[in-house]
């Protein structure tokens, strides 16, 4: 079986006496496969453990790996390699780059990939269909709405079919129509196989994962099961959420 | 969809940055290629005039003896043996490194004949070659064929001698094909014919007393060309009539050196403006530089990204700064020179070292931003969006 395993991560910006702990010592593991929700109030840690299990942030301390892997054991280069083959990212504010079309941001994982353009296209179009935007491939950014450029940023994310796709708060600037859009593409990803990872606020959209952890100063203090549905803001009354 | 479309896009997104690095290098390449150019067109300019000045090496016998003439006064009565050339022996020089800069030789022979109860100089030339060792010569009369002669403003005088009059040398009927008009040098005083009929008549057959030499080499120094002829001619002496040329050549080596400088402090401002644009540039696409990690780009790619973009203006400044340059110098050079009649060519070194400058300026000045680029760290860069 493989694994996503933290092992004691830590991750401190600064030294001595002004060092700020942003994840104090995190250890999990995750099935391939699984849907996970990580929740927790703003400057908990979520975000930093995100970029650390994308190999963008090197923990101070601990050990991370993916399916066996060493991630931070490796060099730059190969990291950017693991980027590529094994993770898409969805982040915040969609981030697509603006001066490129839909087709060609959603293009961008696999500018770097050794395959004809013909290939990559038929892919980055294959991904905008299953996103449902088979239409506006050749619009830019901003011709689009904000559920579009969500979509686009998913597909961007799938486009070269990684494993594994880390969100971080795919519905943070959504209307709710449109966000329950998305969580039900990214529950149908996770159906065909793909882990998620996803850092979010909205205990709606908890509810799409099939587990949660719960964050709170650097720390993780809950890892539970949860069956599908919204979480009930009740479990959060005792203020750790905002 | 590649990195240079990456780079593409982004140039013609950003317009304004992507002119200013296009304006520093197309400044400093046009100025480079004004100012070489010009060079250029002074130099073919110097080698033509050095063609008018005409003679500038003499070749003459070796000898053992000092000469006996002072400011243009002979001591008379005095005499010595006088050694010659083999005229056959002036084909070496035309086998010298050189001898595409040899513009003409012109071999002479000299010996005194009597005319008319006095005694003269009579000097046995080429004429072809004459014509470019001395441009100056203006003739009454024409040219002489063989068994004419040419005579020298004074000789004519002294001589009681006008076009198409004949007098008797050696035996031979000879007859004034023209005189010359006063140069104001020794040539007034002397008898001109062909170099085989004086040859004949000085009993001197196969044998030259001086040669003259036109050498045009604005690029190496006359006294290389001196050496080499020394060498292929070792029984005579040879010996440069330097001012002339010294001089233009001086101040067309202060020019090119003035040029140089100017160029390259062009350079030097076209490079930091590059720099600076480009860093500039760098800085307000941090987030898309994390993006572009994010997505597996390694930092080779980041930093080919934006080589490749400062590759593609600086290929287009190379391109355009040439024409620009060329351009200004053809309306330029005959405002600055008053129409001399110098012209400005296509020069394709010219071109292929502004197109070859332009990228390695555009090139250099872009490592360090695309190395701070791909330096950038991703997390940071993220947490910018």
């Amino acid at each position: 079986m493989s694994y996503i395993q933290a092992e004691n991560l830590i991750k401190q910006y600064g030294a001595g006496e002004a060092a700020v702990t942003a994840v104090g010592g995190m250890s999990f593991r995750i099935k391939m496969g699984e849907f996970v929700a990580v929740m927790g109030e703003s400057g908990s840690g979520k975000s930093t453990l995100l970029t650390m299990m994308g190999a963008l942030n090197t923990p101070t301390s601990g050990e991370y790996s993916v399916d066996g892997l060493e991630v931070y054991e490796l060099g730059q280069d190969q990291r950017a390699d693991f980027r590529r083959e094994f993770l898409g990212f969805v982040f915040q504010s969609f981030h697509l780059v603006t001066y490129l079309t839909v087709l060609e941001n959603v293009m961008l994982p696999l500018v770097t990939v050794k395959t004809n353009g013909r290939t990559k296209r038929a892919m980055a179009e294959d991904a905008l269909s299953r996103v449902g935007l088979d239409g506006k491939a050749h619009r830019l950014p901003g011709q689009i709405s904000g559920g579009e450029q969500e979509r686009v940023a998913i597909a961007r994310a799938i486009v070269n079919e990684p494993p594994i796709l880390l969100a971080d708060e795919p519905s943070g600037n959504l209307d709710t129509k449109t966000s329950r859009e998305v969580m039900d593409l990214l529950r149908s990803l996770n159906e065909d196989g793909m882990t998620i990872v996803m850092v979010t606020h909205s205990p709606e959209c908890a509810g799409y994962a099939r587990r949660l952890l719960r964050i709170s100063d650097g720390l993780l203090v809950e890892d539970i099961p949860i069956n599908g549905s919204a979480i009930n803001l009740e479990c959060w009354s005792s203020g750790v959420m905002e | 969809m590649t990195l240079k479309d990456i780079a593409l896009r982004n140039l013609r997104r950003r317009k304004a940055k992507a002119s200013f690095v296009l304006a520093g290098l197309l400044i400093a390449v046009s100025t480079a290629v004004a100012l070489l150019g010009l060079i250029e067109a002074m130099n073919r300019d110097i080698q033509q005039k050095l063609e008018e000045y005409g003679a500038n090496i003499l070749i003459v016998p070796r000898t053992e003896n000092l000469t006996l003439t002072y400011g243009g006064l002979s001591l008379g009565g005095v005499s010595f043996e006088m050694e010659e050339i083999r005229q056959a022996d002036l084909v070496r020089v035309k086998a010298i490194k050189n001898a595409a800069n040899v513009a003409a030789m012109g071999p002479t022979v000299l010996g005194a004949v009597k005319v008319k109860d006095h005694k003269v100089l009579l000097a046995g030339v080429d004429f072809q070659a004459t014509k470019i060792l001395k441009p100056w010569w203006q003739v009454a009369g024409t040219a002489p064929s063989d068994f004419g002669v040419l005579l020298g403003s004074e000789a004519a005088r002294i001589l009681a001698l006008k076009t198409g009059d004949h007098f008797k040398v050696s035996g031979s009927n000879l007859e004034v094909s023209g005189v010359l008009v006063a140069t104001g040098s020794q040539d007034d005083q002397l008898v001109f014919t062909r170099l085989d009929t004086a040859q004949s008549l000085l009993k001197k057959e196969g044998l030259v007393s001086m040669v003259e030499v036109a050498a045009l080499c604005n690029a190496c120094p006359i006294e290389e060309m001196v050496r080499q002829i020394s060498v292929a001619l070792p029984d005579t002496k040879v010996m440069a009539i330097q001012q002339v040329v010294q001089t233009r050549m001086e101040t067309l080596d202060y020019f090119r050196k003035f040029s140089y400088g100017v160029t390259a402090v062009l350079v030097l401002v076209g490079s930091l403006v590059v720099l600076v644009t480009m860093m500039g540039s760098v800085r307000e696409r941090t987030s898309e530089i994390g993006i572009f990690r994010a997505m597996g780009f390694r930092r080779s790619h980041v930093i080919r990204i934006v080589l490749l973009e400062a590759g593609i203006m600086s290929a287009l400044a190379g391109v355009l700064g040439y024409l620009v340059g060329f351009g200004s110098t053809k309306v330029a050079l005959p405002l600055l020179t008053g129409g001399n009649g110098m012209v400005v060519t296509f020069d394709p070194v010219l071109a292929a070292g502004a197109f070859v400058t332009a990228i390695i300026m555009g090139l250099a000045s872009s490592v360090y931003p695309a190395l701070l680029a791909a330096r950038i760290d991703p997390t940071d860069a993220l947490r910018t969006l």
